[in-house]
């Protein structure tokens, strides 16, 4: 990053343990265990172990339907796989619910965006720090001290995270009228609300332009360095995966065929192949 | 705080709308400038109103179809008809006692809501509508064959069999006779008890709906995938809102039951479900105050058509369909926007 980086103020809350510097040598925060699972008697996925550690960016790559989201809807639990576990914080996940899942810090993001859209943009972050927000029904409708104070703190912090992309000003617009590029941040910002340890982004740059692609990029960075938290990304362009992933994880039909850093894997013959075909012999 | 959002603007001018309704048209009673008949409908405007609101809470908020909400009317008239009449000798202020049994008819309903709430809400969309249209039969059968009396032992309740096996005790009276339903009841209902009924739940459901919990509910029926990412327990806020809709039903049930001399269980049918989701739908889903006007404009405009005699039925029809055709026409609504330049998007309500 060019620019010396943003100081954001952060009212302290739970999980934005602020990391300096990529601890490898930590225990993994995430850890797959041959993981899979079938689809009737299809096998979406095989064999899928991979450990990230805090403050990681992880990027998961391979061709059209390789497995790539089927890995993120297990690790957040919208499938309950038919093989292997998962870890978190080295506690199984067996049985957890996404929401529970969420809870124990696990946040993501669609491919295809799904927002509140019908909400304004500061009701969607708000509904991001649902679980951080402690208030009852009957305070929320007695209008009880405790509503006050809390929705007041929300209305801070929910400025504070929008201010990360530089949106606090469309705090009030609703959310399915935003441009594309500002729901994709909305998204995130809104995954990152619910405080995770790790953030699952799905396409993050899907239909943005170059310029916009390099801001995001440099956002991905500064929020893993501001709240401290492992990032995993599945993304088509080369450039981002490249770019900021300190780790690359190749899926083709199911498998993983390659894992390293942006070098070995632009060099790995396998992952040419998965991508662009044998060369034919003697041609 | 001269500058008001939008939002809050709207919640204001909604209650603004209910008390000048409720001043003028007191007004115009007490000097007698009301006819018979729509002095006579006052009350159970005020219960259509409420039922409105709450079903408005179920389908517009939650964005759930349901197809039974004159059940839950229903549970909270004959629970709180029985409340009323078997409390006749403790309290004997009769707006007192009316409350008393709007708050156990709430509860009644709410019950009800909730005991059909959990199998149901695991279903979605049209599932969902059919199955709360068959527990709506059964819960009207079910009071059909239900006998309810009263003695000096308290409350006698009987199953499928007549207003005999109660064995009441000298002095006894049976409220609920079965199929016969309840006569007799005290007419504590009026207009100013309807008008509170309205603004405690005009309360209730404005305050749910911007607190966490109503925007939980909405989040579900933007997208219900993403609500469960963001660690939003689907099942509670489903169930949150659909058993305070049921409860405040149950009050509404209440209040026009004891506007009445005699209430029979068929009363409360599939038609006055129907009729009920037309006043939400007309009103624009997710819109209160909409569901407000609607609700009054609906059971005035039969009276209203009253001098068109055997073409009332018919112009009633065409008007529903005129209304419907202009509100959601999106060549319509930009004329409107055009005429009132404030009218614009906000964050509530699903209308863009």
């Amino acid at each position: 990053m060019s620019e010396p980086r943003k100081e954001t103020k952060l009212v302290p809350v739970p999980a934005t343990n602020y990391v300096p510097e990529r601890d490898v040598d930590k225990p993994p925060i995430l850890e797959a265990r041959n993981l899979g699972i079938d689809f009737g008697g299809l096998t979406a996925l095989e064999g899928f172990n991979l450990a990230i550690s805090p403050t990681e960016i992880v990027g998961l790559i391979g061709p059209n339907g390789a497995g790539k989201t089927t890995v993120f809807n297990l690790l957040s639990k919208v499938y309950q796989p038919t093989r292997g576990t998962i870890l978190l914080n080295g506690n199984d996940t067996m049985g957890m619910s996404t929401v529970q899942v969420n809870r124990a810090g696990v946040a993501r993001t669609f491919q295809n965006i799904r927002l509140f859209s019908n909400l304004s943009v500061e009701d969607n972050v708000k509904l991001g720090l649902h679980n951080h927000i402690k208030y009852g029904m009957f305070s929320g409708v007695l209008r009880l001290p405790n509503y006050w104070k809390q929705e007041k703190q929300a209305n801070e912090r929910v400025r504070e995270l929008l201010s990360i992309f530089n949106m606090e000003h469309m705090v009030h617009d609703r959310a399915g009228a935003l441009p594309y590029g500002a729901q994709r941040r909305l998204e995130i910002i809104r995954a990152l609300a619910t405080a995770p340890k790790l953030l699952l982004l799905d396409e993050p740059a899907a239909g943005m332009n170059p310029s916009e692609t390099g801001e995001l990029m440099e956002n991905i960075v500064k929020v893993r360095d501001t709240f401290g938290v492992a990032v995993m990304l599945i993304e088509h362009d080369m450039n981002l995966v490249m770019g900021i992933c300190e780790g690359i994880c190749v899926l083709n039909f199911g498998k993983i065929i390659a894992k390293g850093t942006p070098s070995e894997i632009q060099n790995n013959p396998v992952v040419i192949e998965a991508y662009l075909g044998r060369q034919k012999e003697d041609g | 705080m001269l500058k008001m959002q939008k939002s809050t603007r709207k919640t204001v001018s909604t209650y603004a709308l209910v008390i000048v309704a409720f001043v003028v048209v007191q007004g115009l009673a007490m000097s007698g400038n009301i006819s018979a008949t729509l002095r006579g409908q006052l009350v159970p405007i005020c219960a259509y109103v409420v039922m409105a609101i709450s079903l408005n809470l179920t389908v517009g908020v939650l964005g759930e179809l349901s197809l039974g909400h004159a059940s839950f009317m229903s549970v909270g008239a004959f629970s709180g008809v029985v409340a009323c009449i078997s409390l006749q000798n403790m309290i004997a202020f009769g707006p007192v006692r009316l409350v008393v049994g709007m708050v156990i008819g709430a509860l009644c309903a709410g019950i009800a809501g909730f005991l059909i709430g959990v199998p149901v809400l695991r279903l979605n969309g049209d599932y969902l509508a059919i199955v709360t249209l068959a527990f709506g039969e059964i819960i009207k059968n079910l009071i059909t064959c239900l006998c309810v009396g009263v003695d000096s032992r308290g409350l006698r309740f009987s199953f499928l069999t007549s207003a005999d096996a109660l064995k009441l005790e000298e002095g006894g009276r049976v409220i609920i006779n079965g199929p016969m339903g309840i006569a007799g009841i005290p007419k504590l209902s009026t207009f100013t008890t309807g008008f509170v009924l309205v603004l405690v739940t005009l309360f209730i459901v404005m305050n749910l709906v911007k607190s966490r919990s109503g925007r939980a509910i909405m989040a579900i029926r933007d997208n219900r995938i993403a609500a469960e990412s963001v660690g939003i327990p689907i099942t509670k806020y489903k169930l949150m809102a659909f058993v305070t809709s049921a409860a405040l039903a149950g009050a509404a049930g209440t209040l026009y039951a004891m506007n009445f001399s005699t209430i029979v269980a068929t009363k409360f049918n599939f038609n006055t479900s129907i009729l009920i989701l037309v006043y939400v739908v007309l009103g624009g889903l997710g819109n209160i105050r909409g569901s407000v006007i609607a609700a009054t404009v609906i059971t005035i405009l039969p009276e209203m058509l009253r001098g068109f005699n055997d073409y009332r039925m018919l112009v009633y029809a065409i008007v529903l369909i005129i209304v419907m055709l202009t509100t959601n026409n999106a060549r319509f609504k930009t004329i409107l926007s055009r005429l009132i330049p404030s009218k614009k998007a906000t964050g509530e309500g699903r209308q863009p």
